[in-house]
């Protein structure tokens, strides 16, 4: 199959030589693989758009879970934000209660948008949406923010994953943080290395991170790590943006990525059997929720 | 390459949980429907891995379920459908399996009605994307590289020719094929790995062709 990129290094060296923004090479390849016509790509893309901002704005009203594990915080957050005496900052939390926001959605089973997973969909909308209240984007850049996340996404599903089953968390909220801070960087007018450089610092943090949710719900920690996630992501595009570069290639970092994960234990891998679903706690809730007996943590 | 457009990575749109939990079960549901031709009457789930361990909490089952209804990954009636399967008149079971396969996310979906039955075997590999493995005891043998479309025939002369001419009206190039029969005469498949997404146009037009039983897409 010809494709355009099958690395970051070759999306961001076509995006520099040809003096293009990295939301056009996706959109160029995608017209290319799928044979659709531009407007018809972007016309998708806008409606997977519609459908995060309908989350988020559901979420802000406020959702609860049948399970009861998660639900309203991203209420309680914006009604934090507007004391204004946040620590961390209005944008940063906006983010995080917009990301927290979907989640809450997914986890009650209402529509959201795949990014690059379900479990991780909060972090790419989240930031979006609080990065638009500075930049002021234009709805096709808000469109592009998609694509450029989905031009990183590809290469970390293609060279790597995206499943937690196959790589943990770092391989979900992971990805989808490390899409969005490149993201970020390409709609504050960064240039494509420093969007490599930011998906590179975000993913570094995120390695490691396992996939362990409590009864085997995308609830807890589900919810929270795309907080963190949208606050790593913003971060380190920040950081990119001030010139500081990440000392390992964005792909050798992918590559990590994909090493670790295949060394994780099946414990820590989306099976509820280890990690946080493992303690005292976990294990209490999760017979609460599905009935049967308490067993012993850890095992 | 396994994932080849950017809205297999930014989509798809769906009901939560789990992208590879529920989307994913969501449409390894929904091919053993349209594999199978017909709403069934039964359905016996056998779930592998991760599935086995988390089916309930991703709502996994209802997900199953709610594609052997044959809804979309985004169709709300996955929350309620259990009750739209009784409704529906059809009974399932879910059966959580130890034994170990290949990929963490595997289920084995046996349905059937007074008629016949059928069994298939899907993996979910992640955000909703999905791969049929085997059906009736065949191995479907697929790089994952490319769409593929699976074709359920008679075994009679001709069918290979026909549709691979149906192919080629559309200008779709076929990269790998494997065809294979249980026995002489009888129920034959192909599987065609293609370099171009083949429309449900061209698949309708596959269907109309004659001793062809089942076109689906197996892998996007």
């Amino acid at each position: 199959m010809d494709v355009l990129f099958r690395n970051v290094k070759e999306l961001v060296e076509r995006a520099e030589n040809e003096n293009k923004l990295i939301s056009e090479i996706m959109i160029e390849q995608e017209m290319l693989i799928t044979q659709r016509s531009r407007e018809d790509i972007m016309v998708q893309m806008e409606r997977n758009l519609t459908v995060m901002e309908e989350a988020v704005e559901k979420g802000l009203k406020g959702v609860h879970s049948v399970s009861g594990l998660t639900g309203g915080d991203a209420v309680l957050l914006q009604a934090y934000i507007e004391k204004g005496n946040s620590l961390s900052g209005t944008l940063m939390l906006d983010a995080v209660s917009k990301a927290v926001a979907t989640n809450e959605v997914n986890a009650a089973m209402g529509t959201i948008c795949a990014t690059p997973t379900a479990g991780s969909a909060g972090v790419v909308p989240g930031t979006l949406f609080a990065v638009k209240n500075q930049l002021n984007p234009t709805r096709e850049q808000m469109i592009r923010y998609l694509f450029t996340s989905g031009a990183f996404g590809f290469v970390v599903a293609n060279n790597a994953s995206i499943s937690g089953a196959a790589g943990g968390c770092q391989a979900e909220v992971g990805s989808a943080a490390a899409m969005a801070s490149a993201a970020i960087v390409e709609m504050a007018g960064g240039t494509p290395q420093q969007s490599s450089e930011a998906f590179a610092i975000t993913m570094k943090n995120m390695l490691g991170l396992v996939c362990d949710p409590v009864a085997g719900l995308v609830e807890v920690p589900c919810v929270k790590r795309n907080a963190m996630g949208a606050s790593n992501a913003v971060v380190a595009a920040d950081m990119a943006l001030a010139g500081v570069t990440s000392r390992i290639p964005c792909d050798e970092v992918i590559g990590a990525m994909f090493e670790i994960g295949q060394s994780m234990p099946s414990a820590l891998k989306e099976t509820a059997k280890g990690g946080l679903a493992a303690t005292p706690t976990g294990k209490w809730l999760e017979s609460k929720i599905f009935g049967g007996s308490v067993v012993g943590s850890g095992k | 390459m396994k994932f080849k457009s950017v809205f297999d990575i930014i989509g798809p749109v769906m009901i939560g949980p789990s992208s590879s939990h529920t989307a994913g079960a969501a449409r390894i549901g929904r091919v053993a429907r349209d594999l199978f031709g017909r709403q069934p009457e039964w359905a016996k789930i056998h779930l592998y891995g991760s599935f086995a361990e988390t089916y309930k909490g991703h709502s996994t089952d209802v997900a199953i379920v709610g594609g052997l209804l044959d809804y979309d990954t985004d169709d709300e009636r996955i929350k309620t459908s259990f009750d739209e399967a009784a409704e529906a008149g059809m009974e399932f079971e879910f059966i959580p399996e130890t034994g170990h396969t290949d990929h963490p996310n595997t289920a084995r979906v046996v349905v059937g009605d007074s008629h016949s039955e059928m069994s298939m075997v899907g993996i979910s590999i992640g955000g909703g994307k999905i791969e049929i493995t085997e059906l009736n005891g065949f191995p479907l043998r697929l790089s994952g590289n490319h769409p593929a479309i699976l074709v359920v025939h008679d075994d009679r002369s001709g069918c290979i020719a026909n549709v691979s001419n149906c192919l080629y009206k559309y200008d779709i190039n076929i990269g790998h094929m494997e065809v294979s029969r249980r026995q002489k005469g009888e129920m034959a498949l192909m599987v065609i790995e293609v370099d171009q997404t083949v429309e449900r146009s061209i698949m309708d037009e596959l269907r109309q062709l004659p001793n062809i039983t089942q076109v689906t897409r197996i892998a996007d």
